[in-house]
């Protein structure tokens, strides 16, 4: 069974993901990271489901994608409503509050 | 071909389910559909009921959870996913009496705005379903989907005034952290699966009891108890919290405040207690870092605060390290265990009672004073005393000053840490009991504004209160008045473990 590149893929996706929450100003693409990391949590899933050869990872994938698409849809609003006041998705610009 | 893979698999039994031990969710849920129902169907007519039925709807969930502890049986369902206990039972109670006050607390700020009652209502009680799910959980899938529940509706709740500028920001921020911290979460959750097998937590922790360190093993604790981190803003993962409580609707910052937080912390204890029980060399250092930073930095910085939502936001920084503090020395052995268990559940509780309080507060003020400034303030006793001597109450509450009921939380928490007996947690005693002088001050100040100042331009018109925040000021002080008093109340429905119910 080949588990460690369905992992090191996983860690890539991960790390990419973390470095694209971190460092992108663009709100959609932040939104895009976070579902990087989430896949790199669904690919764990599934590569150690299998090794384990059991189904809890299969489920538990099945649970995160359908979620992550709750998540992503109130996310794309929340970025909706800030283009709509401020004609920006610029999240450097979102500073009102300080201290 | 697909029949003859169909004729292999065994024929599909229904599992027994125990419905009584459902019972809390399942009211719930039932009245939160009841009220997107009566939305559709009454539109604007049905309006003025929404906050009572939501109510109600809280009240009638603490029925099934009060037969529960009546009957006092551990129930196990769904092969160890879901656990009625006596720690389920009263955080869920919790969670219920704090929702109830937040609805007594939104009742009059929704109707009175351009808000939307009904939605903001059913997204309450999907919320706090979500939290009292959670008490139940202990299953990875479980936990994150019940911490997804609650996360959700939050981030909209958060950003429920949806033209200001200020309340978009606090929606956006709270909801990249918070989306952030789960992603974290998960992928620690993956790898934790991975080493173990099994989503059930009873059983990760009979995997991982070998006692052996293992590097990804220690890697899924350390994202985990960073996520969590985010989640019950700890210091250095507490960015967010301060911007969204100053954004976001103050009945929505209580709610915050108070229910997702320990809801973080009831996740959090019970993956700590159950999976990770072996794993105590790597967790507790890291736990005894966050514990220390966010008493230090949040009370440092809520020195300097002008706004009272802000200071609440950083006292509550300060809080979350109180309430890591006795995790940090939790796995010496099953007796200090359980006294930390029992000081986090004794402080929730009290502190839910102290900070609600607060909240209905400064509601009530911002209603003459349109401001939660805390030169807005001034003069206060001379046109409010009710409210200032309210405040007094709690804010004195929070600062530890007995016989109010902040004394005995810190009390517990000083107590476990003591009893742990080693180095960790003496020092963690000596940096809380040094904070706990600091905030001292700035409590104080407040108290010192709102007596002894004159009212700006000499304002005196009186300040109405409307029924329902009475009510909620009522509760308040009464449970911050009677758990410093007879703080045997809280002891005996604090008295729970998490430890060897093997699930």
């Amino acid at each position: 069974m080949l588990l460690n590149q369905f992992l090191l893929l996983s860690a890539l996706l991960f790390a990419m993901g973390v470095y694209g929450v971190l460092t992108r100003r663009n709100g959609v693409l932040v939104l895009m990271s976070v579902e990087l990391i989430l896949n790199a949590v669904n690919i764990n899933l599934v590569a150690f489901g299998a090794f384990q050869d059991n189904v809890q990872g299969d489920v538990f994938a099945i649970f995160v994608i359908a979620v992550a698409a709750a998540e992503v849809g109130v996310g794309l609003a929340m970025v909706l409503l800030m283009y709509r006041n401020r004609r920006s998705i610029d999240f450097t610009e979102v500073d009102l509050m300080k201290g | 071909m697909s029949l003859s893979i169909l004729a292999q698999v065994a024929p599909f039994e229904r599992p027994a389910i125990d419905w009584h031990a459902l019972a809390p969710e399942i009211v719930l849920l039932s009245f939160g559909a009841l009220l997107t129902l009566l939305d559709v169907i009454f539109l604007e007519r049905g309006r003025k009921y929404t906050s009572t039925i939501a109510g109600i709807g809280l009240l009638a969930t603490l029925i099934p959870v009060i037969t529960l502890a009546i009957d006092g049986q551990d129930r196990v369902l769904f092969n160890g996913a879901f656990v009625v206990d006596n720690f389920s039972l009263i955080m869920k109670a919790l969670f219920l009496l704090s929702g109830y006050v937040v609805v007594l607390l939104s009742t009059n700020y929704i109707a009175e705005g351009d808000y939307w009652e009904n939605e903001y209502y059913s997204l309450l009680l999907a919320s706090i379903l979500g939290m009292v799910a959670i008490s139940s959980a202990r299953d990875l899938i479980t936990i994150f989907v019940a911490f997804e529940l609650l996360s959700i509706p939050a981030y909209l709740m958060a950003a429920w005034r949806k033209r200001d500028l200020k309340s978009n920001e606090a929606g956006l921020k709270y909801y990249l952290m918070g989306v952030f911290a789960s992603s974290i979460m998960l992928y620690g959750m993956s790898l934790l699966y991975g080493l173990s097998g099994s989503t059930i937590l009873a059983e990760i922790g009979e995997a991982a009891s070998d006692g052996q360190s293992n590097s990804v093993l220690s890697l899924a604790v350390v994202f985990i108890v960073a996520g969590f981190a985010f989640k019950v803003s700890a210091v250095p993962f507490h960015t967010w919290a301060p911007d969204t409580y100053e954004g976001a609707p103050t009945p929505v910052t209580a709610f915050f405040a108070v229910a997702a937080k320990a809801a973080g912390f009831v996740a959090l204890v019970q993956i700590l207690f159950v999976a990770f029980w072996q794993q105590a060399d790597v967790y507790e250092p890291l736990i005894w870092i966050l514990a220390a930073a966010s008493m230090t930095v949040g009370n440092l910085i809520a020195l300097r605060q002008t706004n009272m939502v802000r200071l609440v936001a950083y006292s509550g920084v300060a809080s979350a390290g109180y309430i890591l503090a006795p995790l940090a020395v939790a796995g010496g052995s099953a007796g200090v265990g359980d006294e930390a268990l029992r000081a986090v559940v004794t402080y929730l509780v009290i502190y839910a009672a102290m900070n609600l309080g607060v909240f209905a507060v400064v509601l009530a003020i911002a209603r003459k004073t349109k401001s939660a400034e805390i030169s807005s303030y001034s003069g206060l006793f001379h046109y409010a005393p009710g409210l200032t001597a309210a405040m007094t109450v709690f804010l004195m509450a929070l600062a530890g000053i007995p016989p109010l009921g902040g004394w005995y939380a810190k009390f517990v928490v000083f107590r476990a840490l003591i009893n742990a007996d080693t180095f960790g947690g003496y020092s963690l005693a000596i940096v809380a009991a040094v904070n706990s002088v600091v905030a001292l001050y700035y409590y104080l100040s407040v108290l010192r504004t709102m007596w002894a100042d004159d009212a700006p331009d000499g304002d005196l018109t009186p300040l109405r209160v409307p029924p329902s925040l009475i009510g909620a000021l009522g509760l308040t002080v009464f449970a911050t008045l009677a758990f410093g008093v007879w703080p045997r109340i809280v002891d005996t429905v604090s008295d729970v473990t998490l430890l060897g119910l093997g699930g």
